[in-house]
C-alpha cells in the first residue's frame, strides 16, 4: 500500500514536474547591440533584463528562456536573417525588441508566414502594425507624440507660426508630417521646413538653426534621433541664442532623452516636448521603476522612454504567459491575449488597442526646468489622455 | 547690415569653424599618406581615442578642458609610436590593399574596445564657462566654442607652417615627401622622420577628436563614421601637402555649410559634388603631386 | 613513315605555346569542384541555415564582381555598392511600380541597367587611378544614395519598398520560409555567373587585364587599348554586382537605400582582400569566412563581436600575405607533387 502511494506520488511529481519542464517559453530578443545605435539597443535591453530579474517568479512555474541577437544595421537584412533563424532554428515562440523600423518592415512577411508574434519595443513607423496581424506594438508610433503637439503648441504655448526641422529619414519625415497635420488643423502656419542631413553622422546644426532664426517663427519643432544628435542640436540652439530671439523649441521626447538631459545645460531650460515618458513622471509605477533602475545600474544611469517601453513590453509578455498558462505555441492566441491588455506602468496608463494592435498611451506636454537640487528635470504642463495613433485613425498615406 | 551680408558672414563663420575641425583632424592623415605612402584607415580611431581620453580626464579626473586636450594629444601621439614601430613599419612595402585591411581591422577593434570601456551611449565634455555661450556682435551672436575652434585652428596652422617651411625638420620632411630615395641618399634619416610625423599626425587627430565632442558627440562608432570625411579632405587637398589640406578643409567646410544653409534639401550632396568636381579637374587634389 | 611537317617559324612556335597555355587554363582542375560540392552539401547538412546561406552566396557573387576589377584589372574602387544598389532597386521598382515580379527576367533587367550605369561612369572615371579613383567612386555612390533620399517618394527612402512579393520561380517553385528554394536559385545563378567570369578571366582578354594591372605603361606601349579594356571589364563587373543586388532584393523581399551604403563597398572589399584577390576563389573563401565568423561572433557576443573580426583582419595581413587562399595554396604545396607522365 505504501509502495503504491509512493509510486503514485512519484508519478504525480513526475507529471507535474514534467509539465513544468515543458513550459519554458522561448523568446527571441533582437536589438542593436553593436554599431552606431548600440546605445538605443542597450537602453531597452537593460529594461528587459531588469524586469526579468525582478519578476521571474511571477510566472512560476513557467520559465522564460531569452535568446539575444544583434539586430545589425538599419538595413533590415541582418534582422530578417537572425529573426528568421530564431523562429526556424531556435524555435522561439515570440520575438521582441526591434529598434529600427526597416527591421520590422522586412520581417512582416516572415512573421505572418510563421505565425510568430512580433512584440515591438521601439520601431516607430506608423503603418508597421498594418503589415501583419501578428505584430503588436508596445512602444509608440511617430504620430503619438507628434500629432497632439500641434494643437497643444497652437493653443497652449502660443505658437501661431512654426518652423519644422528634422533629420532626413523616415522617422523624421513622419514626425513632422504628424506635427504639421495637427498644427495646421488647429490653425497654425508652418513657415519653414528644413531637412537636417542623414541620421548616421551628427551634422553641424548651426546652418540649419541659423536659417530658422532668420525666419522668425514662434516655435521650432525639431525631430532628431535620440542620442548624440539631441545634444548637438540643443547646444546649437543655445549657442545661437534662439530662445532669446523668441523662437521656442518644441518637439517629441526624442529631443531630450533622459540620459542626455543633464549634459545639455541651460540651453535646454524652457524646451517643451510632448512625450509619453519622462524620468520625473510622478506615478507609483515610475517611482518603483526608477528606484530599481538606479539600484541595478547606478545613480548616474537613467531610464528613458525606450527603457519604459521595454519594461512594459516585458510586462505584457509576462502577463500573456500567465494568461495562457505558459502555452504560447499558438501565435494567434498570443496576439488575442495581448489585445486590450492594459496596465499602469512607468508611462502611466497604457493599453493595446484591439483594433490596431498598437499602443494607446497618455501624451504629456513637459517642460524642462532646473530642479531645486540643481539637476535638470521635466515638469508636466498638461496631458492628452489615451492618445491613439492618429495616422491610422485619419487613414493618412500608408496607414490605410 | 543687409540681409545677404549677414547670411554670408554666418556661412563664413560656421564654415570656418567646421573647416578648422576638418583641418586639424585630417592634416596628420595627409602627411602620413603623402610621406609614408601608408593608407591609415585607423586614423579615425586615433581621433576617437583622443576624444575618449579627454572625456576621462575631464569627467573622472577633473582636469580642465584645455589641459585635457593637450595631454590627450601628447599621449595618443606617444602611443601611436608603438603602433608605428611595432605594426605599421612591417607594411610599408606592402600593397595598399593590405594596409587597408590591417588598419580597418584595427579600427574595428578600437570600436569594440571603446564600447567595452565607455559603453555605447554618446558622451559629452563639460566645458569651462568661457567656452559656453556666445559672443554678440550685434547683428548675430557667434558661439564662443566655434570662435575658439577657429582660433585654435589658426594657431596650429601658423605653428605647422613655421615648422614645415622654416625649420630643418620641416625641410627634411618636405624633401622626403618629394623624393624619398634622394632624401635618404643625402643622409636624411627617413625612418625617424616617419615615426615623428606619424606621432605628430596622430596627436593632432586626437586633438581634433577632443575638439569634435562638443560638435558631434562621441560614441564608439566615431572611428569610422567620419573617416570618409577625412579621406575626402585629404584627397581633395593633395597627399602630403599642408597647404592642400588647409585649402581643401576651407573649401569643403564652407561649401558644405553654405549648402546646408541655402539648399538643405540637397543634404550632403554638396561636399561630394565638390569632391568629384575638383578631382575630375585636378586628380591629385589642389596641391598634390602627380 | 609520316610525311615530315614543314618547319615552324619561331613566332609560330611561340603562338602555339601561348594558345596551348590558354587552353590548358580553361581546363577544369578537380579542386575547382570543391566550392560547389561544399555549397550543395551545406544544403543538406544545414537545412535550417539556408536564409543565411542565401546571403552568403549573394556576397560571394558581389565579391567575385569586385575581384574582376580589383583582382584582375587592378582598379581599386569604393563605390561598388552603387551597382549592387541599382540592381537591388531595379527589382524593387519593377515590382512596386510596374507590378512585374517574375524573378529571372528581373535579373536580366538589373544586369542591363547596372551595366549601363557601369559603362557610363566607367568611361569617365577610369581615366583616373589611385586615391583619386577611390574618392570619385565613393562620392558617386553616395550621391546616388542622396538622390534616392531626395526622391524618397520613389525609393521609399530608408524605410524602403516593403512587401515585395516575388512570383514563383519558373512559375512553380514558391519561396518558402526556410529559404530552401531561394538558396538553390541563388546558387544556380552564382554558378552561371561564375563560369561566365571564369571564361573571361582565362581568355586573352583576362591576360590583358592582368597586364594592365601589373604594368599599365607597358600595356600602353604595346598598343593595347587600355581604357577600352578597363571600361569593358568595369561594365561586366557592374552588371554582375547588379545581379547580386537583384538577388538581394528577391531574397529579402525588401529593399532600402542602405544598399548603397559605403559600408557595403568597404565590406565586400575587405572580404575579397581577406580571401585573396585575383584568384576568383579568393572571393568564395573571403566572403564565406567573413560572414560565417561575423554570424558566430555576434551570437557569442552581440556587443563586442567586431573585435573578433578586426583581429582576424589584422592577423590575416600579418600572417596570410596573399589572403586566406594563399594559405590554402601554401598548404597545397606541402602535398607531394604528382609526377607529370
Amino acid at each position: 500500500m505504501k509502495l503504491m502511494r509512493l509510486l503514485g506520488l512519484a508519478a504525480l511529481a513526475l507529471a507535474v514536474g514534467g509539465t513544468a519542464q515543458a513550459q519554458t517559453v522561448k523568446i527571441g530578443v533582437v536589438l542593436p547591440f553593436s554599431g552606431a545605435n548600440a546605445d538605443l539597443g542597450h537602453q531597452i535591453d537593460k529594461a528587459f533584463d531588469l524586469y526579468v530579474k525582478l519578476h521571474s517568479n511571477d510566472i512560476a512555474p513557467y520559465k522564460i528562456d531569452i535568446i539575444k541577437r544583434d539586430e545589425g544595421p538599419p538595413t533590415g537584412a541582418v534582422a530578417k536573417t537572425v529573426t528568421t533563424e530564431l523562429i526556424t532554428n531556435d524555435k522561439v515562440q515570440l520575438v521582441t525588441g526591434f529598434v529600427f523600423s526597416p527591421s520590422a518592415i522586412a520581417l512582416a512577411p516572415v512573421i505572418t508566414q510563421s505565425k510568430t508574434p512580433m512584440i515591438i519595443a521601439n520601431a516607430g513607423t506608423a503603418w508597421i502594425t498594418n503589415l501583419s496581424p501578428y505584430i503588436v506594438r508596445l512602444s509608440f508610433s511617430m504620430w503619438h507624440p507628434a500629432f497632439p503637439m500641434g494643437p497643444y503648441a497652437y493653443n497652449k504655448i502660443g505658437c501661431k507660426t512654426a518652423a519644422v526641422a528634422y533629420t532626413d529619414f523616415p522617422p523624421g519625415k513622419d514626425s513632422v508630417e504628424a506635427f504639421e497635420a495637427g498644427f495646421k488643423k488647429a490653425g497654425g502656419k508652418v513657415v519653414l521646413s528644413i531637412p537636417m542631413g542623414s541620421p548616421v553622422q551628427v551634422p553641424d546644426f548651426t546652418p540649419f538653426l541659423q536659417r530658422v532664426k532668420d525666419a522668425h517663427p514662434d516655435c521650432l519643432y525639431a525631430f532628431i534621433p535620440s542620442g548624440a544628435h539631441a545634444t548637438g542640436i540643443m547646444k546649437a540652439y543655445g549657442e545661437l541664442g534662439l530662445r532669446k530671439a523668441g523662437v521656442k523649441l518644441i518637439g517629441p521626447m526624442d529631443l531630450i532623452p533622459d540620459n542626455k538631459l543633464q549634459d545639455m545645460g541651460d540651453a535646454a531650460i524652457g524646451t517643451i516636448v510632448m512625450g509619453h515618458y519622462a524620468v520625473d513622471l510622478d506615478n507609483a509605477a515610475n517611482k518603483a521603476f526608477k528606484a530599481e533602475w538606479h539600484k541595478a545600474y547606478g545613480p548616474d544611469s537613467y531610464p528613458d522612454f525606450m527603457s519604459a517601453a521595454g519594461w512594459d513590453t516585458m510586462h505584457a509578455i509576462f502577463d500573456t504567459i500567465k494568461k495562457l498558462h505558459g502555452d504560447l505555441s499558438d501565435g494567434a492566441k498570443v496576439v488575442k491575449a495581448m489585445e486590450g491588455w492594459s496596465t499602469n506602468g512607468p508611462r502611466g496608463h497604457v493599453m493595446i488597442d484591439p483594433a490596431t494592435r498598437d499602443i494607446v498611451e497618455d501624451e504629456h506636454a513637459m517642460e524642462v526646468y532646473r530642479k531645486p537640487d540643481g539637476k535638470l528635470g521635466e515638469r508636466i504642463l498638461g496631458t492628452t489622455k489615451q492618445v491613439k495613433d492618429e495616422c491610422k485613425v485619419m487613414q493618412v498615406g500608408r496607414c490605410k | 547690415m543687409p540681409h545677404f551680408a549677414i547670411i554670408a558672414v554666418s556661412i563664413l563663420f560656421d564654415g570656418l569653424a567646421y573647416a578648422m575641425f576638418l583641418f586639424i583632424t585630417s592634416v596628420g592623415l595627409s602627411v602620413t599618406m603623402g610621406l609614408m605612402n601608408f593608407v591609415n584607415l585607423a586614423h579615425g580611431a586615433f581621433a576617437m581615442a583622443g576624444g575618449y581620453l579627454v572625456v576621462t580626464f575631464t569627467r573622472t579626473l577633473g582636469i580642465g578642458f584645455i589641459p585635457s586636450l593637450l595631454i590627450a594629444a601628447v599621449l595618443v601621439g606617444a602611443v601611436s609610436v608603438l603602433f608605428e614601430r611595432g605594426l605599421y613599419r612591417r607594411l610599408y612595402k606592402s600593397t595598399d590593399l593590405e594596409q587597408v585591411l590591417l588598419t580597418i581591422g584595427l579600427a574595428f577593434m578600437s570600436i569594440a574596445t571603446a564600447t567595452y570601456f565607455y559603453g555605447p551611449i554618446p558622451k559629452s565634455v563639460p566645458l569651462p564657462s568661457w567656452l559656453q555661450g556666445d559672443v554678440n556682435l550685434g547683428f548675430r551672436a557667434f558661439p564662443s566654442y566655434r570662435a575658439f575652434l577657429i582660433a585654435v585652428g589658426a594657431v596650429l596652422i601658423a605653428v605647422l607652417w613655421y615648422a614645415f617651411e622654416r625649420t630643418n625638420i620641416g625641410a627634411k620632411i618636405r624633401a622626403a615627401v618629394d623624393n624619398r630615395r634622394m632624401a635618404e641618399s643625402v643622409g636624411i634619416n627617413v625612418d625617424l622622420l616617419f615615426t615623428l610625423t606619424f606621432a605628430v599626425g596622430s596627436g593632432l587627430a586626437a586633438l581634433g577628436g577632443g575638439l569634435a565632442i562638443q560638435l558631434f558627440g562621441l560614441s564608439p562608432s566615431f572611428a569610422v563614421l567620419y573617416l570618409v570625411l577625412f579621406l575626402i579632405v585629404v584627397a581633395v587637398g593633395g597627399l602630403g601637402s599642408l597647404k592642400g589640406t588647409l585649402v581643401a578643409a576651407l573649401v569643403l567646410g564652407i561649401f558644405d555649410t553654405a549648402g546646408k544653409y541655402l539648399f538643405a534639401d540637397a543634404g550632403g550632396f554638396f561636399i561630394y559634388a565638390i569632391t568629384v568636381a575638383v578631382l575630375l579637374v585636378k586628380p591629385a587634389g589642389f596641391y598634390g603631386r602627380e | 613513315m609520316a610525311a615530315s611537317e614543314p618547319q615552324k617559324s619561331a613566332g609560330q612556335v611561340a603562338r602555339d605555346r601561348a594558345a596551348l597555355f590558354l587552353i590548358e587554363r580553361h581546363r577544369f582542375r578537380w579542386p575547382e569542384a570543391l566550392p560547389w560540392l561544399i555549397a550543395i552539401a551545406c544544403f543538406f547538412v544545414f537545412p535550417d541555415r539556408m536564409t543565411f546561406g542565401g546571403q552568403v552566396l549573394i556576397m560571394v557573387m558581389f565579391a567575385i564582381s569586385l575581384d574582376l576589377i580589383l583582382g584582375y584589372a587592378g582598379i581599386v574602387t569604393l563605390g561598388h555598392a552603387a551597382f549592387f544598389g541599382i540592381g537591388a532597386y531595379t527589382v524593387g521598382l519593377l515590382i512596386a511600380r510596374f507590378g512585374w515580379s517574375e524573378p529571372i527576367s528581373s535579373l536580366f533587367a538589373a544586369a542591363v541597367l547596372s551595366a549601363l550605369v557601369g559603362f557610363a561612369s566607367g568611361w569617365f572615371l577610369l581615366r583616373y587611378r589611385g586615391l583619386t579613383l577611390l574618392m570619385l567612386t565613393l562620392a558617386t555612390a553616395i550621391m546616388l544614395q542622396e538622390t534616392g533620399n531626395l526622391r524618397s517618394d520613389i525609393s521609399g527612402g530608408y524605410d524602403g519598398l516593403p512587401g515585395l512579393t516575388i512570383s514563383p520561380l519558373f512559375g512553380y517553385f514558391d519561396y518558402d520560409l526556410y529559404g530552401h528554394v531561394n538558396y538553390l536559385y541563388v546558387l544556380g545563378v552564382l554558378a552561371v555567373v561564375f563560369f561566365f567570369v571564369r571564361r573571361i578571366v582565362y581568355s586573352p582578354f583576362g591576360q590583358a587585364l592582368t597586364g594592365i594591372r601589373e604594368n599599365v605603361r607597358r600595356m600602353h606601349a604595346i598598343g593595347s587599348p587600355v581604357h577600352r579594356r578597363l571600361v569593358t571589364v568595369y561594365t561586366i563587373a557592374a552588371s554582375i554586382a547588379g545581379v547580386a543586388g537583384a538577388l538581394f532584393t528577391q531574397t529579402n523581399a525588401y529593399v532600402t537605400l542602405t544598399v548603397f551604403d559605403f559600408d557595403n563597398s568597404a565590406k565586400v572589399m575587405v572580404m575579397l582582400i581577406l580571401g585573396g584577390t585575383g584568384r576568383l576563389y579568393g572571393a568564395f573563401l573571403g566572403a564565406v569566412v567573413y560572414m560565417v565568423l561575423e554570424d558566430k561572433l555576434s551570437k557569442l557576443s552581440p556587443t563586442f563581436w567586431q573585435f573578433g573580426i578586426g583581429l582576424l583582419l589584422v592577423l590575416a595581413v600579418l600572417f596570410a600575405r596573399r589572403g586566406l587562399l594563399g594559405l590554402v595554396e601554401n598548404a597545397g604545396l606541402c602535398l607531394p607533387k604528382r609526377k607529370k607522365p
